[in-house]
């Protein structure tokens, strides 16, 4: 399952590349380049436009996600960032527009054909959303109990997201049991089961302490780099913006995940920041011209001043 | 929108969630646990209310019609009309609006609350039917436990009939039973069953209905489980009218 397979823009290309990724990897790189299914978006938002009563909350949205990309939508409250996440996720249905999924025009989905593309899906909620009456195991395996999958598997399953989120001494707690960073955790580990390839993040570190938050980056990271896994990160904090847009995560030679930070040498081209406003986007683009915009508005929400 | 047409859209709204939840009953998962859960939550948390609620009925039944029967020399009838009285009327009615101020707060703030810490979206992103998952096992609890409710409340009530009757009045205990089977017809235990069946729909519609569209975080919460212990106690005094009416002329029970 885990790769090394990092998208990298080499500056300097050859050296670069052959320094921080494997032969192996490389190759594999090259057979995604390859791969036209790779081309079509993983999500892709056409004019999208939402009114609730007369307050316009997304005014013709346009943007994609390409396939192994991570999203990071930033705004400030009431912009219209969760609500997109909704949309996609078939929660919320548009005025008009069209939204695709792997190219797949869901617009006009019923509730049952969304239930089959949320299979696919995975979405981290702000407050973690875990169902009270369950357990930790219980909600990481709630998917899979709907599916009844034999339950050997799913305790296989269950450890092993667990694992992947450093929870694995959570497994028999009840939610309220946990702090907010774990509840957030098994959130985490409770949308990644049945491996999806699209994951949403609804403001996962809003109220966290900044450890914390950053072991949910980590985990964003790792999503995206070594699960080949497309993204939607929507969040207000620019801690979190540095820390996806900056840093890569590879497994080193003793198969241990290691996060390396892109430095002078390279740029991470697989993560871009939308930034919306009033329901529009007021910026496209990568970290870095994002901090060199003059936009009075960006610059007050990046510096605070 | 004026109060008819938000009304006759709360109608509408709440008539096609029962028919969503009863569409859907026989699919794949079945969700039979939930409603073993829900059965023992809504029927067996119940028992204890029911059989407090039924007994205290069918004894105050005797207690205050006993003199009046005296007065007329019928006081041998008393077992009659405690026991059509209970069967009838006052056992699906009482036993329903217990259930009602019991079962529909419960699940409207439940369902509520899982509503305002955003549990139903995720369990809708996780590929799973809220109404399937969480409105039919409680729908289907309803229907099955509310009927049997209703008969231990309708038996405890004629015992509780009996107590007083035979304990404190010169009523022999053959007499009064004997009175209670004179007095009860095969239609008037269907009337009670297709009473009780129609107010577990209630209860269960109405309180999922307002659970599921609470909004407004936990104040939305207590205005949810207000609205659906209110609605569904007014809607089975009035629906108990015109089904005691449909009765009469359906199966034939006396009118007049």
């Amino acid at each position: 399952m885990a790769s090394t397979d990092v998208d990298v823009q080499g500056l300097d290309a050859t050296e670069g590349v052959d320094r921080q990724v494997s032969d192996a990897a490389a190759d594999s790189t090259f057979a995604e380049v390859d791969d036209r299914e790779r081309s079509i978006p993983a999500i892709e938002f056409r004019d999208v436009t939402l009114s609730f009563d007369d307050r316009v909350v997304l005014d013709g949205l346009s943007f994609t996600v390409q396939k192994g990309e991570t999203k990071i939508i930033l705004g400030g409250s009431g912009g219209g960032k969760s609500t997109t996440i909704k949309l996609l996720l078939g929660l919320l249905k548009p005025d008009s527009g069209r939204i695709f999924v792997d190219g797949e025009d869901i617009t006009d989905y019923t509730e049952a054909e969304m239930m089959s593309v949320r299979k696919n899906m995975g979405m981290i909620f702000q407050e973690g959303a875990l169902f009270d009456s369950l357990s930790v195991y219980d909600n990481v395996a709630y998917r899979l109990h709907e599916q009844e999958v034999p339950e050997e598997e799913v305790e296989q399953e269950v450890r092993r997201m667990l694992s992947f989120v450093n929870l694995e001494d959570a497994i028999d707690k009840m939610p309220i049991e946990l702090s907010g960073g774990m509840r957030r955790r098994v959130g985490i580990a409770r949308a990644l089961v049945g491996g999806p390839k699209i994951v949403m993040f609804d403001e996962p570190t809003a109220g966290l302490d900044p450890p914390t938050a950053r072991t949910i980056c980590e985990l964003a990271i790792k999503l995206r780099d070594l699960e080949d896994v497309s993204s939607i990160f929507v969040t207000h904090e620019m801690n979190n913006v540095h820390y996806i847009t900056s840093e890569y995560a590879v497994v080193n030679e003793a198969g241990e995940i290691v996060f390396e930070n892109e430095g002078e040498r390279l740029c991470l081209v697989n993560t871009k920041v939308l930034m919306l406003r009033d329901g529009g986007i007021i910026f496209e683009g990568t970290d870095e011209a994002l901090r060199k915009s003059e936009d009075a508005y960006i610059s007050r929400f990046i510096r605070g001043y | 929108m004026n109060f008819a047409l938000s009304a006759l859209l709360e109608v509408q709204e709440t008539t096609l969630l029962a028919a969503r939840a009863a569409r859907r009953l026989f699919r794949r998962p079945t969700y039979i646990p939930e409603m073993i859960t829900q059965m023992d939550v809504i029927g067996v948390g119940s028992l204890t209310i029911i059989l407090l609620t039924g007994f205290f009925t069918g004894g105050v039944l005797a207690l205050q019609t006993y003199p009046t029967l005296k007065y007329y020399g019928a006081q041998d009838q008393t077992g009659r009309l405690v026991a059509t009285a209970l069967v009838r009327e006052l056992g699906p009615v009482l036993t329903g609006l217990m259930v009602a101020g019991r079962v529909a707060s419960a699940i409207a703030a439940e369902l509520g609350s899982m509503v305002v810490s955003q549990q139903i979206d995720a369990m809708r992103a996780l590929g799973t039917d809220p109404v399937r998952k969480l409105v039919a096992p409680r729908l289907i609890a309803l229907v099955v436990t509310l009927p049997l409710l209703t008969l231990i409340a309708d038996s405890v009530g004629i015992g509780g009939g009996w107590v007083v009757s035979t304990q404190f009045f010169d009523i022999a205990s053959g007499s009064f039973m004997a009175a209670v089977w004179a007095g009860l017809s095969t239609e008037d235990i269907v009337g009670g069953f297709v009473k009780s069946t129609a107010f577990a729909l209630i209860i269960a519609t109405v309180a999922c209905r307002q659970g599921l569209k609470t909004e407004g975080g936990t104040v939305g919460v207590g205005r949810s489980t207000t609205t659906a212990v209110v609605s569904s106690s007014i809607l089975i005094i009035v629906a108990d009218y015109f089904i005691t009416r449909g009765l009469q002329i359906i199966l034939g029970l006396p009118a007049a």
